[in-house]
């Protein structure tokens, strides 16, 4: 049912029956470690170049959720998912190998909420059953896309971010499943294009604040809810500085976000791991989601939570050129069922 | 919402800076430092070959530099260094060595001929072009000097 201009309740039940996560070694080592599905040992995993080893990453990652959901790739309808890469190949090839339908997403590092707001409502509108909706990135080929060359002898700015080695994958259906804690989605608010006019492609969380401020507050205005009626909002990979733009926006709309905000990218890391503002990429939110708060939401330590990742829509390019850096941010409500 | 015009005041008056005392300090020791390797280099190579004319001992240092910046790049050392030091570790020629082996290593995997090959000078590209054409324009000046 739409509400407004941009949010959508989901009011048939749609949950999450399966999930899982494989990160990178430094992942591994951060502050979620210990929730992820696999930590791998290197990031290559065993293949010739780091394309290939995210293209693995995402396949494994949708396989082993679907295991984990308990049923098998036959009653999946479709794969949704996207990725960093210059036409989302790691989720191309990724799907390459899984026999359903496959839909191909871009929201940058939003795309997993993307993914997620997208699939519920086809759940929703019975259209579909079940979808796996996954995204992976990984630091060393979104390097070599986005930046300059691994062994390149140059300092990171003090804004920079860094691009988190992981994928996560979450599987919908419209059936729960019969042992497992009721986790649903509930409302979907998709955000729009927002560019407040940042032109530095390494200062991503102040070109992502607005965007997430500005589905955030459409959210909230929308469904006519408060910060408060959330347990848990999570940003996705605004960073340190960018989490503290977003506060600022927010009070400043008079919907301040108290201290049960949170940002994935921001608390990633450890500070010796040297991230500079915390981890991004789209692997970052739904690494997180598929790991730390599925498994909170399981346990009822979190009943309702606001999922909005963000992503900073640029190429290598755009910034050449003279263009700012555009960003957008979608929120997914999660409520854990009584 | 707030206007992108007060939101971008507020970002370039809040944002974390570079701490210049540290970074600059860094730079200035490690690209010393190098420097200094340069000098004992060149202070070898007379002593072992005492009749190398001055210009011989000065690409006798270069060939040198290039190749133990070259090295480290390879061994995966010289980016840590980076890290640290900076432009200290970028302008001296073990940087420019470090500018063309690093986008050669990055791009191994996409074959010799456009990986290696045509990769190999993206970063050190414009060094390249203004060298050539300053060189070429310091010539013509020279000529009718």
């Amino acid at each position: 049912m739409k509400i407004g201009k941009q949010t959508y309740l989901i009011d048939k039940p749609v949950y999450i029956v399966g999930n899982f996560s494989i990160v990178g070694p430094k992942e591994g080592e951060g502050s979620f470690g210990k929730y992820f599905g696999l930590v791998l040992n290197n990031d290559l995993w065993g293949e010739k170049s780091f394309e290939k080893c995210e293209i693995k990453m995402h396949r494994e990652t949708i396989l082993r959720a679907i295991y984990s959901s308990g049923l098998n790739e036959n009653q999946i309808d479709a794969v949704m998912g996207g990725d960093l890469l210059n036409q989302i190949i790691a989720t191309n090839f990724a799907a390459k190998d899984i026999d359903s339908i496959y839909l191909g997403i871009y929201g940058a590092c939003s795309t997993f909420g993307e993914a997620l707001g997208l699939a519920s409502l086809l759940i929703a509108t019975e259209q579909m059953k079940t979808i796996t909706c996954s995204t992976s990135s990984h630091f060393s080929s979104a390097e070599r896309q986005y930046r300059f060359p691994l062994e390149l002898g140059n300092q990171r700015t003090p804004t920079a971010q860094w691009t988190v080695t992981g994928a996560g994958c979450s599987v919908l259906s419209a059936e729960p499943r019969a042992e497992q804690p009721k986790v649903k989605i509930t409302a979907v608010t998709f955000g729009k294009v927002t560019d407040y006019g940042i032109d530095d492609e390494n200062n991503m969380g102040a070109a992502m604040a607005p965007a997430a401020a500005s589905t955030l507050i459409a959210h909230f205005k929308e469904l006519d809810r408060s910060p408060a009626y959330y347990d848990a909002i999570w940003t996705g990979d605004l960073g340190k500085f960018g989490a503290g733009l977003l506060n600022y926006i927010m009070s400043s709309d008079n919907l301040p976000l108290s201290d049960t905000h949170h940002d994935a990218g921001a608390e990633y890391y450890r500070a010796n791991q040297h991230p500079v503002q915390g981890g991004s990429g789209a692997g970052c939110s739904s690494t997180v989601f598929n790991s730390y708060l599925i498994d909170k939401l399981r346990k009822r330590e979190i009943k309702r939570l606001l999922l909005c990742p963000t992503g900073a829509l640029l190429s290598k390019y755009t910034p050449l050129q003279g263009a700012t850096v555009p960003a957008i941010a979608h929120a997914v409500a999660i409520e854990a069922e009584d | 919402m707030l206007d992108p015009k007060t939101y971008n005041e507020f970002v370039i008056q809040t944002a974390p800076k570079t701490k210049m005392a540290r970074t600059l300090l860094a730079a200035f020791i490690v690209g010393g430092l190098i420097c200094c390797i340069g000098q004992a280099v060149s202070d070898i190579a007379k002593l072992i070959k005492p009749s190398l004319v001055k210009e011989a001992l000065a690409a006798w240092t270069s060939v040198t530099m290039i190749f133990l910046g070259s090295f480290f790049t390879g061994l995966g050392l010289y980016d840590r260094l980076g890290r640290i030091a900076g432009a200290g570790s970028i302008i001296p020629i073990t940087g420019f060595a470090n500018s063309i082996v690093s986008p050669a290593m990055e791009f191994n995997r996409e074959g010799i001929v456009f990986g290696i090959c045509a990769k190999m000078f993206t970063v050190a590209g414009p060094i390249i072009v203004f060298g050539v054409a300053l060189s070429v324009i310091a010539g013509i000046i020279g000529l009718f000097l």
